[in-house]
């Protein structure tokens, strides 16, 4: 864990030094780099394409796992989480692309496909996280004298936690690397950049966005990692020690 | 509208034959070199640190793999290209920084998953392993990689699909595959080219994902010692 933490701080520190050293010294004869100003606002755009994606994904994917997880559409949990898993195996550039002859161009096509493809890894975690509880829990809870609700709220809620947001983790890193492929139908952010950079032949531009795009990733991934840390019960943290 | 989209994908799809197959034929090129070299690399380094007395070793490079597998792939892509083409006699635009970098990526989960298996061997089955007389050699080959097999497939069919996914994005290095429709669709708004690049890419992810699944259930039944 600490391992995983300072290589990816040494990682970004890097990266972001990199992005702001191309960002003032990057300019070659004619062509300039994207400027600080810029780059801030291509970030803020980035943020703001996979924060709202992402927040209705979770949204939409954490009230329908929990909701075909009931006993009377439990049916439904197989199927969902094949046509999730299948979902996911699509490439990201097909699913962005397939939405513009639809939805057209700009900010909120984009947000449709980012929303879609980060759906699929929070309802399958969601489906998964509570399916895979271990029936005799729920079933001493019930012994115990619990009311349904009181098994969801104190047994299984706690219990599908990590695993749930080990899938908002998937889904924000997947959704940050869509995002910057969603450049392409001009929904903004730092694939803006890196689409400019590539279609002048300008590495310094390309690399802005890249790297930035990168230390994005990855600090994302740093800080949900954490959380899905924080959240494990301390009984589950020690049996994954000892395994 | 809807309609004359997909009427016109229709007629593209079905004037084009050729063309899509050269697609499907790049595709699965890129595809398929990548994940063998990968399976290769992928294997002999997680057999590697998983070794007695590489357990640091092991740590830094399984961390490095699940940083390096959180880096979106059009940003790999695009840092390819200069890293590239500062090394003498190296393409840094083509097919091959295409395949270097789904290399890249296909090893990580391979990696990972090699490594895991191998180390959740239990003890007490490589204990009588050595006690039998093998040599670690034998240890290796005869009761560790069999019994870690199918967590190795599982690995390889992760990166299988994975590299499908991102191998569409080729295109951006100067590579083949459906990433060339859907490029060009958007450049040139043709509807019809995207909606063709985008359901062939998916189907072929689609379909390979499938049939990784079913060779990866077949073989780990086998070195289970299930099938003669």
């Amino acid at each position: 864990m600490t391992g995983k933490r300072i290589m990816s701080f040494v990682l970004i520190f890097v990266m972001v030094g990199l992005t702001i050293y191309y960002t003032f010294y990057g300019a070659q004869g004619w062509y300039s780099p994207a400027t600080g100003q810029e780059m801030l606002l291509r970030t803020w755009e980035h943020l703001k394409l996979v924060g709202i994606a992402e927040l209705l994904a979770i949204g939409v994917g954490i009230s329908g796992g929990l909701l075909i997880t009931r006993p009377g559409l439990k049916f439904l949990a197989t199927p969902v989480t094949a046509i999730a898993n299948v979902g996911l195996a699509i490439p990201p550039l097909a699913l962005v692309a397939g939405v513009s002859p639809f939805f057209g161009i700009g900010p909120r096509p984009g947000i449709i496909a980012l929303f879609i493809y980060s759906l699929l890894p929070v309802l399958r975690n969601a489906t998964v996280g509570i399916e895979d509880i271990d029936r005799s829990v729920i079933e001493s809870a019930r012994g115990m004298g619990m009311s349904k609700f009181q098994i969801f709220r104190k047994i299984e809620l706690p219990l599908a936690l990590p695993v749930i947001v080990a899938g908002i983790r998937t889904s924000t890193i997947l959704c940050v690397g869509t995002a910057a492929i969603a450049a392409l139908i001009n929904a903004g952010g730092l694939g803006q950049i890196i689409m400019r950079g590539q279609s002048v032949n300008f590495v310094a531009l390309m690399l802005q966005g890249a790297l930035l795009t990168a230390a994005l990733a990855v600090t994302l991934d740093l800080l949900l990692s954490e959380t899905e840390h924080a959240l494990t019960p301390r009984g589950l943290q020690l049996n994954k020690e000892t395994e | 509208m809807e309609e004359r989209i997909f009427q016109s994908t229709w007629h593209y799809i079905n004037t084009h034959w050729p063309l899509i197959l050269n697609w499907t034929a790049q595709h699965l090129q890129m595809v398929a070199i990548a994940t063998a070299i990968a399976t290769l690399l992928g294997v002999g380094v997680g057999i590697y640190i998983a070794g007695e007395g590489r357990e640091s070793l092991a740590n830094v490079v399984v961390n490095m793999a699940e940083i390096m597998l959180t880096i979106p792939s059009l940003a790999l892509y695009t840092m390819m290209i200069p890293l590239l083409g500062s090394i003498p006699g190296v393409q840094s635009i083509g097919m091959v920084p295409a395949i270097i970098a789904l290399i890249l990526y296909a090893q990580m989960p391979i990696i990972e998953n090699t490594y895991t298996a191998i180390r959740e061997v239990s003890p007490a089955i490589i204990e009588a392993g050595r006690g039998m007389g093998m040599t670690p050699r034998e240890i290796l080959y005869r009761v560790k990689l069999p019994l870690a097999f199918p967590v190795i497939m599982a690995g390889v069919r992760n990166a299988v699909v994975m590299s499908v996914g991102i191998a569409a994005l080729a295109v951006f290095v100067g590579g083949g595959g459906f990433g060339i429709p859907i490029f060009r669709g958007i450049r040139n708004l043709r509807v019809d080219l995207i909606l063709t690049g985008a359901i062939f890419s998916s189907i072929l992810a689609i379909i390979l994902d499938w049939l990784s699944g079913i060779v990866e259930r077949r073989l780990s039944w086998r070195s289970r010692g299930g099938g003669k």
